[in-house]
């Protein structure tokens, strides 16, 4: 599904490397978790696979299905199945959360050759996934993300998520911020997407996410490369003893 | 004080190529009206008032001729709104193209008819209000326009029409110069939309004179014509009752100089005045909403909403002031200016002023020119939004708060739809 060889990338205003020869490797309908400590690339990570401005690839290459992703506009990697949890979910004031969502079904159906969805059955669609979430109709009437809890946010990203059905989503601390509750819901409306060779790339800090969504690889990452991966023993290995002995190891 | 001679020149020149109509209660309207102008002379590039936006083309003789716009197959705005019809074609009413100016609950005459009674209901309007809008400052181009404006219409309403009234003003002459001067009294309850659209002119001059009695409620949705070297100079003026609603939007696409003043008084207690406008500008273009609202009784509500799309170039200015005097108590005042820079060639000058004399006042007021938000381009790229279909939702989201000053919902999709078309033709 999504096969990332080598990938260097710096800022590109500043000289600065972050990623420094990334592989990975996530087949179809497998689920990856990535953890690291902070600031050792994992959101660059998923910005530059999902195509965000800033930065600058020197080397290596990612692709989704044998597509080259790292070529494409954003909206055309959407298109293509790429989904990112965003980390710090964005407000947008003055558009609608309904519109925006209606907006990005139609805008990937209309790149994809598909039909636009119905105005109703957009609407039974939403209200039937949002109330999955537990995401209330005024949620949904309200500009995108303005306002938002945290963890509404977070909710927020899993509903766009349900309701553009890619086939591979990333998802970047969709669990912090998150209370118990919420945090069960997330797990359930991400679950309910696996299977149907829906790939996932889970980038979290806490093991108690990957007890809900169970992990078949488990990748650390630190100063902008995979040093371990494992299974998610690995993940609990992290929970207990931090990263120091890991790093240690990986140098 | 001494006028300048230079205003007095400009006001000489200026006055050459005009044609003084005199006659019945119009004719002493406009005597008086010539008279203060000839106090005032022309705007001068260095009054305070005139410090953003330059008048020479308002001023000169002759109107600097325009090429006609043309529209593609875009409809003219309001097409699909059931409303009654008066055309004006390069300033002057045309009667094949106009609805008969027969409304149930409305009358509506011609200026030029109606002046030449003796007495009539618009005497006690026309130059009016343009008058008490004349301090604290001048504003000697409404004073031109009372005394040589021509056509117009004089609209009474004493009941609620079925429909809008459409004045539409359509430019077919290259080097046309057009004075419009129009006033409508809204009786106490009725309530009226006088819809506007159409460049006019190469040059416009207008005035519209509203009265909205006690009760009464105003709307006004105006699309300025997108003519791109056209030139206009408006003025709303209105008097406000008890009880009473005005509320005025304008969108303002392309245009080389377009000057929309606005000067609106609350005289009666728990009244509102809204006044909004959208205006995208690419290039050659320089727009200026001047408005003063003055509070004169308690309880009463005034919004000022505009907003701003600059690219190449293009010159945005606002300047508002709030005036709230002595006793105009829980007076709520709300303004607000914001231009969202399309790239770094483009400007904007704002000049927001509050006065206030009265103590337990809730008076707000914001600026602010900014960029389109990256973090959110992105954010919807990233879910699929291709970029054009994205930056125009955002220009739309920036727009949002002023169209939601229309209340009706029909007029206000066609707004949007012209905003998008206009987004549609002028994509980077
Ligand atoms: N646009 C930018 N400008 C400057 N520095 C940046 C930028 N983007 C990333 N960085 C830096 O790159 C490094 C990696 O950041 P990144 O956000 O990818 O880390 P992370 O692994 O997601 O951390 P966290 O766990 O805290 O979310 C950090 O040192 C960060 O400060
Ligand atoms: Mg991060």
């Amino acid at each position: 599904m999504l096969e990332i060889n080598n990938l260097h990338v710096k800022l590109e205003e500043e000289d600065k490397v972050i990623l420094r020869g990334v592989n990975l490797s996530i087949g179809a309908g497998e689920v990856h978790a990535i953890m690291g400590p902070n600031g050792s690339g994992k959101s660059t990570l998923s910005y530059v696979l999902s195509g965000r401005d800033g930065y600058e690839v020197t080397e290596g290459s990612a692709t989704l299905d044998g597509e080259e992703l790292l070529e494409m506009e954003p909206e055309a990697r959407a298109a293509a199945g790429l989904f990112l949890a965003f980390q710090y979910p964005v407000e947008i004031p003055g558009v609608g959360n309904m519109t925006f969502l209606r907006t990005a079904v139609n805008a990937q159906r209309k790149t994809r050759g598909e039909p636009e969805i119905s105005a109703g059955d957009f609407l039974k669609l939403v209200r039937e996934k949002a109330k999955t979430l537990k995401i209330d109709a005024d949620m949904l009437k309200r500009p995108v993300n303005v306002g938002f809890s945290g963890g509404e946010k977070k909710r927020n990203e899993i509903l766009q998520m349900a309701m553009l059905e890619p086939k591979m989503c990333i998802l970047d601390e969709t669990d912090s911020g998150l209370d118990v509750d919420a945090m069960k819901l997330v797990s359930e409306g991400v679950n309910a997407l696996r299977g149907a060779g829906r790939s996932f790339l889970v980038i979290t800090h806490y093991q108690r996410l990957l007890d809900h969504i169970k992990p078949d690889f488990v990748h650390i990452m630190a100063a902008g490369r995979i040093i371990k991966t494992g299974g998610p023993e690995l993940a609990l290995e992290v929970e207990n003893n931090g990263y120091a002995d890991l790093l240690a190891e990986g140098v | 004080m001494a006028v300048l001679q230079s205003k007095q020149d400009a006001l000489q020149a200026r006055l050459s190529g005009l044609q003084f109509a005199p006659g019945g209660w119009l004719g002493a309207a406009r005597s008086e009206a010539l008279r203060r102008v000839t106090a005032m002379g022309l705007p001068g590039k260095r009054d305070e008032y005139w410090r953003y936006s330059d008048p020479t083309g308002l001023n000169a003789t002759d109107a600097t001729p325009v090429d006609l716009f043309d529209p593609l197959d875009e409809p003219a705005p309001f097409s699909g709104v059931d409303r009654l019809k008066i055309v004006f074609v390069d300033g002057v009413f045309d009667a094949s193209q106009s609805d008969a100016l027969a409304l149930e609950g409305v009358q509506i005459e011609h200026l030029a008819e109606a002046g030449r009674a003796d007495i009539h209901w618009a005497s006690a309007l026309y130059g009016v209000l343009e008058t008490r809008g004349q301090s604290p400052v001048q504003r000697p181009l409404a004073a031109l326009n009372s005394a040589f404006a021509a056509q117009g219409v004089l609209i009474r309403v004493t009941a609620t029409p079925s429909k809008p009234i459409s004045l539409i003003y359509q430019h077919k002459t290259a080097t046309s110069d057009a004075m419009l001067h129009h006033c409508v009294k809204v009786e106490s309850g009725a309530e009226v939309t006088i819809l506007e659209n159409g460049a006019a002119a190469a040059r416009l001059s207008h005035v519209m004179e509203v009265d909205v009695a006690d009760g009464a409620r105003f709307h006004h949705i105006r699309a300025q014509g997108r003519a791109h070297l056209r030139q206009a100079i408006t003025h709303l003026f209105a008097r406000i009752g008890r009880n009473a609603a005005f509320k005025s939007f304008t969108l303002t696409a392309n245009g080389h100089l377009t000057r929309n003043e606005a000067v609106l008084e609350l005289l009666g207690a728990d009244s509102v005045a809204h006044v909004a406008g959208a205006a995208l500008g690419d290039g050659d273009f320089h727009h200026d909403d001047t408005v003063f609202i003055t509070h004169a009784a308690e309880r009463c509500e005034s919004r000022q909403v505009f907003k701003k799309v600059l690219k190449n170039g293009a010159v945005g200015v606002f300047q508002g002031k709030i005036l709230v005097k002595q006793g105009a108590q829980k007076t709520d005042g709300y303004q607000i200016s914001q231009a969202l820079m399309l790239d770094d060639d483009s400007q904007f000058l704002a000049k927001p002023e509050l006065e206030i004399y009265a103590d337990d006042v809730k008076c707000s007021h914001g600026s602010t020119s900014g960029a389109i938000d990256e973090t959110a381009l992105f954010y919807l790229r990233s879910r699929g939004v291709p970029l054009r279909a994205a930056q125009s939702l955002l220009v739309l989201a920036f727009l949002a708060e002023a169209i939601a000053e229309i209340e009706d919902e029909e007029i206000s999709d066609d707004i949007r739809q012209r905003l998008q078309s206009w987004l549609a033709r002028h994509e980077h």
